[in-house]
């Protein structure tokens, strides 16, 4: 039953990487959603805003990604919902997604110097325009390199939807090693897939972190 | 309209147990140049800093041109936008340019239409004399000039009253008359001006009434020539004694 490792089964596998692009793409943008409401929220003036917050970036950082997919893979069928790999893996990746972003911006905002919201707040800007306005933007140039470097782990985490079943990269060299048996040379293709996605990220965040500096001495 | 600009009744402020503001009593006039000086620590620029609630106080009441501050509702929104404030640190925004910091409050807060707030912003860099400097970012610019760009963003929302929490104090002293001259300039004009400042040749040529502030306290208060001539306080004839 064994059959050799083909170009069609490197296509196989090349083509599941668009899986693994929705899925980080999807965690991404609801984790920054996310990640932007729980970072407001551990610097807003509520104590139970900052608590809350705080409650949750420890659950999400304090268990391992496995687990949060185990559990929201197998809660979705506790509520009643009908067990769906693509949605488990996105509900679970976004909420750890928003965790760690959410913990990357508050230290980014709380790095913009008081001075910033003390001069925003006397010309009686509002919370939001100053956030906007003043605070954000600020805190962006220093977030951007970590948010890069945090991508780079999201893509690398999504090879843990494999074990829930979600056909993407990682599942993929699964299924043609079980039928090819040739474990090095299927991995190492995945392997060197998954490094073609998250090194020009890697060279990217590194480029934007030279040239933060750079503005910083303007 | 009400006669008075500021009105602070029995106010007291607290960091923890620390009591930063004792019972404070003070009426400011519409125009009137007021000069607050004290040792660190006396409690000076935290009571500028309550005139816009930088810093929220735990009694006693404060009315700003009619408003009462401590009254709710969106009286502290109003009051900052007839209030502007000049920083020790110049707190100008790094990530815009200077005519973009002039800009920025008018239209958020007060709807001023993209022009009208150019050319107002144009207007008061004319008059702070750095017209030339509007296209720059502020970490292009002198400690000075930075001072005067933020006092010309605080100008742009048109206050009637100025806070300066020691203003020069940052400042290399070469730079430190710019700045004062600019001041010098507004009180001129009528402004009604609250200082925090070690500067006593402006307190001399300026103020109206200097206010000597030490623990929490005003301890004194009279116009300049009286003030420096006949300190009765021995607290403040000490501290004149320093400064000299």
């Amino acid at each position: 039953m064994i059959r050799e490792f083909s170009s069609a089964d490197v296509l196989f596998i090349a083509s599941a990487v668009r899986w693994t692009l929705i899925l980080s793409a999807i965690a991404f943008l609801g984790g920054a959603l996310g990640g932007l409401l729980i970072a407001l929220s551990r610097t807003s003036h509520s104590r139970a805003l900052r608590r809350m917050a705080a409650g949750f970036i420890q659950v999400f950082q304090g268990t391992p990604l496995l687990m949060q997919l185990f559990l929201v893979y197998f809660g979705l069928a506790v509520v009643g919902l009908p067990i769906n790999p693509l949605l488990a893996a996105a509900v679970a990746l976004t909420l750890h997604a928003s965790a760690y972003l959410g913990e990357i911006w508050r230290g980014a905002i709380e790095a913009v110097p008081s001075g910033q919201t003390e001069a925003a707040t006397a010309l009686s800007l509002s919370y939001r325009d100053r956030m906007r306005h003043v605070i954000l933007p600020q805190a962006m140039r220093v977030a951007i390199a970590p948010t890069v470097g945090f991508l780079v782990q999201l893509i690398k985490g999504t090879s843990l939807a494999s074990i829930i079943g979600f056909t993407e990269l990682t599942r993929a060299g699964q299924i043609i090693n079980n039928a090819t048996f040739k474990p090095f040379l299927v991995f190492g293709t995945v392997a060197i897939l998954y490094f073609i996605l998250c090194w020009p990220l890697s060279l990217l965040a590194r480029h934007m972190e030279a040239r933060m500096r750079r503005a910083i001495t303007r | 309209m009400t006669e008075h600009a500021i009105i602070m009744r029995a106010v007291n402020k607290f960091y923890g147990d620390y009591h930063a503001l004792v019972d404070i009593d003070l009426t400011v006039e519409r125009g009137e140049r007021i000069v607050i000086c004290g040792p660190s620590g006396s409690g000076k620029s935290t009571l500028i800093r309550t005139i816009n609630q930088l810093e929220p106080i735990q009694s006693g009441t404060i009315t700003v041109d009619g408003v009462e501050l401590t009254a709710g509702g969106d009286n502290v929104a109003k009051v900052r936008q007839d209030v502007g404030m000049v920083f020790q640190s110049f707190n100008l925004f790094p990530h815009m340019t200077v005519l973009e910091n002039c800009m920025l409050a008018p239209m958020k807060t007060r709807k001023t239409p993209r022009a009208e707030a150019e050319a107002t912003a144009r207007r008061y860099l004319e008059r702070v004399k750095i017209p030339e400097q509007a296209e720059k970012y502020p970490a292009q610019l002198s400690g000075g000039q930075q001072q005067r760009v933020a006092i010309a963003r605080a100008l742009c929302m048109k206050p009637r009253i100025m806070l300066f929490d020691e203003p020069t104090s940052a400042l290399d002293p070469e730079m430190v008359k710019e700045v004062l001259d600019t001041m010098i300039d507004l009180a001129r004009e009528g402004m009604t001006m609250l200082c925090v400042t070690h500067e006593m040749e402006f307190a001399r040529a300026v103020a109206d009434r200097v206010i000597f502030m030490d623990k929490g306290l005003i301890v004194e208060e009279n116009a300049p020539d009286a003030f420096f001539g006949s300190p009765k306080n021995e607290r403040l004839k000490n501290f004149l004694g320093q400064i000299a």
